[in-house]
C-alpha cells in the first residue's frame, strides 16, 4: 500500500465538563467523544464517517485539523506527528487541510464580498501574490465550483443554500488542499440540491487528486461518494469497509441496525425489508456503558459484553468489526 | 370523506409585495389514509397544513375552501377554530424542543389539553396523560410526566408531542417533518409508532415531508408539491415506481439509494424558485429537461388519468416515462 497520507493511532479526544453548581476544586467530569479511532487514508481516496448525533464525528473532523486538541493517541500528517509540529509546520499543515461545514450560510461572514471570502486564504497563506493573480485564481475557482465569477461583489445572503456551500468549497479549495475535511456537507440542502453538491465534490475530488473525509449522518450519501467508511458509534469505531462490503455484509449488530433504519424511496421494497428497530437512545458519553459502549441497545448483546471492551477483529481485507458476535448478513436482500 | 380541500390560496403581503405561498391546491382525504405531501423548502407544504389549521402567520391569508367532515374550516371563527383544533385534528411540528413551553412540567401541558377540550378533571386530565404516554412507549411515564421538555432526549420530546396531539382522539393527525430533527435509528421508532397509532386509533395522517425514503414506508397516497402547486397525486406504488411529472422524476433520481450502485445522481439543474416571482406557467419550467414552449406561458390543468391519478403537465405521460 502506498504510504497514507493520514493516519490516526488510538486517537482519542476528552472534553472536561463541569457540572452545574459544582465547586471550582472539584475534578471536573470526563466526556470521552472519540475514543481510540485508528485508520489510514491513503491520497486521493475518500473516507466515509458515519454515525448518530453526538457520535463524536465532528470532533473527530476538528482533531484532524487541529482545532481540538487531541488527549490521547496519534494524528500523523503526511509521516508529521500534528501534535509535536513546530508553529511553521503547522502553518503548513493548515494549508494543506481545510475543511467544509455543515451550515454553508452560517460558515460564511455575512459583511464580506464573496470574492472577499474565497480570496482570504490566499491573503492568509501566500501573501506574495499579486492582486491581479489573486483575483484570477478567485475567478477560475469560482468557474470550477459552478458559480458565475461576476458574481465577486455579491454578499453571501443574495445567494441560495446550494450556492453557499458552493463558496464555502471554492474557499476551501483555493490553496490547493491536500485533505479536505467536509462535516455534514449536504444535510442542511434539499434534495435535488444536494445531488448536485455531492457530484460537484466526487469530481473535484478526481480531479484535483484530494483526499476526503465525508462525514454525514446519511448513510446513503456517505455510501455513494465514499471508497471507504468507518461507522462510529459513541466515540467509538465499530465497523471499517469499504463502501460496498459495509453495505452488503455489515457485520457489526450497530451497522446492520443503521442500514435496516434507512429508508429507501422504493415503496414495494420497504414493505418487503426485514426491520431490526433499536430501541432505546444514545447513552449519555460522560458515563458510557461498561465494555461494548453498544450493549445497552444491542439486539444480541451477551452478559460478556459489559465486562471488556471488544477486540477489533480483522474479518476480511480492509474489514474491521469490534464485535466478537460478528455476522455477515445483508440486511439489505429482500427474501421472495 | 374526511377532508376536501378546494383550490386553496396561501398569501403573505411583505414589503416586498405579496408572496404566494400556496396557488391553487385542492385534494381530498378519506377516513384512515395515509397521505404524504412531499417537496422541498418553498414548496408550500408546510404553508398548507397551517392554513388548514388556521396557524399562518399574520400577514398570511388564505382563500378557497377546506372542508373538514362538511364545515368549512376558514369560515369558523377563532373560538370555533380552536374547537376543532386538538379535538378534531392533531398536529405534531418539526422541532418538538420549541414546540414545548421550557418553563412547564410535561403534566401540565398534556393536562392542559384535556381540561381545556374535554373537560376533565385535573386528576382525570393526568391519568389519562399517563395512559397516552405509555402508549407512545415513554418508559416509566407515572413518574417521568412530573419532568420539564429539557429532560427528555429528542426522541422522547417527539414521542410527547404526538402523545400530546392525540389525546382528545382526533380524527386527522398532521404530521410536518416528524422525523427531519431526529437520527435515522430514532426516525425508524418514531414511524414505527406513527404506523401503530393508525392501526389502532384508525386516525389519518397527512405526513408532511421532504424524505422520499420515509414516504415509501409509510403513506398509501403521496402528493408532490413545487412552487405551491400540485405537480403529481396518486397512489404511493404508482407514483415512485412510474412517475408520470418530470419533477417527481428528477426527485427520485437525485437522491442517493443505499441498495444501488449509481455512478452519478442525476441532479435537477438550477435552484427552487422564488416564490414572489412564479412565472406565468408551470413553475418548474425553468428546471424542466423536457421545458416546451407552451410550459412558461400556459399553466399546465392538473389532469386525471389512470382512474385515481392526477398530474399537472403538458408534456404527454408517455415522453415523462420513456
Amino acid at each position: 500500500m502506498t504510504e497514507p497520507i493520514l493516519s490516526l493511532r488510538d486517537l482519542s479526544v476528552t472534553f472536561d465538563v463541569r457540572p452545574r453548581g459544582a465547586w471550582p476544586w472539584t475534578a471536573p467530569l470526563k466526556l470521552q467523544a472519540v475514543s481510540q479511532m485508528t485508520f489510514d487514508l491513503a491520497p486521493g481516496e475518500c473516507l466515509g464517517v458515519v454515525g448518530e448525533s453526538g457520535s463524536g464525528k465532528s470532533t473527530l473532523a476538528r482533531a484532524i485539523v487541529g482545532t481540538v486538541p487531541s488527549s490521547d493517541g496519534q494524528i500523523n500528517f503526511e509521516g508529521a506527528d500534528l501534535a509535536a509540529m513546530t508553529p511553521r509546520q503547522r502553518r503548513v499543515h493548515r494549508r494543506d487541510v481545510q475543511m467544509i461545514f455543515q451550515d454553508p450560510l452560517a460558515a460564511l461572514n455575512p459583511r464580506m464580498t464573496v470574492g472577499d471570502i474565497i480570496a482570504e486564504p490566499l491573503v492568509t497563506h501566500e501573501p506574495g501574490l499579486s492582486r491581479a493573480d489573486r483575483k484570477s485564481r478567485v475567478q477560475d475557482m469560482m468557474k470550477r465550483v459552478g458559480l458565475l465569477p461576476n458574481l465577486v461583489n455579491r454578499y453571501p445572503h443574495e445567494f441560495s443554500g446550494g450556492q453557499c456551500q458552493r463558496i464555502g468549497i471554492a474557499r476551501a479549495l483555493i490553496l490547493k488542499p491536500k485533505l479536505l475535511i467536509c462535516d455534514e456537507p449536504v444535510s442542511a440542502l434539499d434534495v435535488s440540491v444536494q445531488a448536485q453538491v455531492v457530484n460537484l465534490l466526487r469530481e473535484l475530488q478526481r480531479d484535483m487528486g484530494l483526499s476526503m473525509i465525508f462525514i454525514a449522518h446519511d448513510l446513503s450519501v456517505v455510501k455513494h461518494i465514499s471508497d471507504r467508511i468507518v461507522v462510529m458509534y459513541l466515540g467509538r469505531q465499530m465497523e471499517t469497509a469499504d463502501a460496498q462490503t459495509i453495505t452488503t455484509r455489515p457485520e457489526h449488530p450497530y451497522t446492520q441496525a443503521l442500514i435496516s433504519s434507512v429508508p429507501i424511496p422504493d415503496p414495494v421494497l420497504e414493505r418487503k425489508r426485514p426491520r431490526t428497530t433499536l430501541h432505546g437512545e444514545l447513552p449519555s458519553p460522560i458515563s458510557p456503558p461498561s465494555g461494548c459502549v453498544f450493549r445497552t441497545r444491542c439486539p444480541k448483546a451477551q452478559a460478556t459484553c459489559a465486562q471488556a471492551l471488544p477486540p477489533m477483529l480483522e474479518v476480511g481485507p480492509g474489514h474491521r468489526v469490534a464485535c466478537p458476535y460478528h455476522q455477515a448478513e445483508n440486511v439489505l436482500a429482500v427474501s421472495a | 370523506m374526511l377532508l376536501d380541500i378546494d383550490n386553496l390560496r396561501v398569501t403573505f403581503s411583505t414589503a416586498d409585495g405579496d408572496v404566494n405561498a400556496v396557488n391553487g391546491v385542492s385534494f381530498q382525504l378519506d377516513q384512515r389514509e395515509t397521505l404524504a405531501i412531499v417537496g422541498e423548502s418553498g414548496s408550500g407544504k408546510s404553508q398548507t397544513a397551517f392554513a388548514l389549521m388556521g396557524l399562518l402567520a399574520r400577514n398570511g391569508r388564505a382563500t378557497g375552501q377546506v372542508r373538514f367532515d362538511g364545515t368549512d374550516l376558514l369560515s369558523l371563527t377563532p373560538a370555533k377554530m380552536n374547537k376543532v383544533r386538538s379535538n378534531q385534528i392533531g398536529m405534531i411540528f418539526q422541532d418538538p424542543m420549541t414546540s414545548l413551553n421550557p418553563y412547564i412540567r410535561i403534566s401540565e401541558q398534556m393536562a392542559e389539553v384535556l381540561t381545556l377540550h374535554k373537560g376533565m378533571s385535573k386528576k382525570d386530565a393526568i391519568a389519562e396523560s399517563i395512559r397516552m404516554l405509555d402508549a407512545v412507549k415513554i418508559p416509566d411515564a407515572r413518574n417521568r410526566i412530573r419532568s420539564f421538555p429539557h429532560e427528555f432526549s429528542g426522541g422522547m420530546r417527539q414521542r410527547i408531542m404526538i402523545a400530546m396531539s392525540l389525546l382528545c382522539r382526533p380524527r386527522l393527525l398532521i404530521a410536518d417533518e416528524p422525523t427531519t430533527a431526529l437520527d435515522v435509528t430514532v426516525q425508524a421508532q418514531i414511524m414505527q409508532l406513527l404506523a401503530d397509532i393508525r392501526d389502532d386509533f384508525g386516525t389519518a395522517i397527512i405526513l408532511i415531508t421532504h424524505d422520499l425514503g420515509v414516504v415509501a414506508g409509510f403513506c398509501d397516497r403521496t402528493l408532490v408539491l413545487y412552487g405551491g402547486q400540485i405537480m403529481e397525486d396518486g397512489p404511493t406504488d404508482p407514483v415512485f415506481a412510474d412517475p408520470s411529472h418530470p419533477y417527481t422524476k428528477g426527485l427520485l433520481r437525485a437522491v442517493p439509494r443505499l441498495d444501488r450502485d449509481d455512478d452519478e445522481l442525476l441532479t435537477i439543474a438550477g435552484e427552487p424558485p422564488d416564490m414572489s416571482r412564479l412565472p406565468q406557467g408551470c413553475p418548474f419550467t425553468a428546471r424542466c429537461a423536457y421545458v416546451q414552449n407552451t410550459c412558461a406561458h400556459i399553466p399546465p390543468e392538473l389532469a386525471t388519468f389512470d382512474g385515481n391519478r392526477r398530474r399537472a403537465c403538458h408534456v404527454p405521460k408517455s415522453e415523462v416515462s420513456a
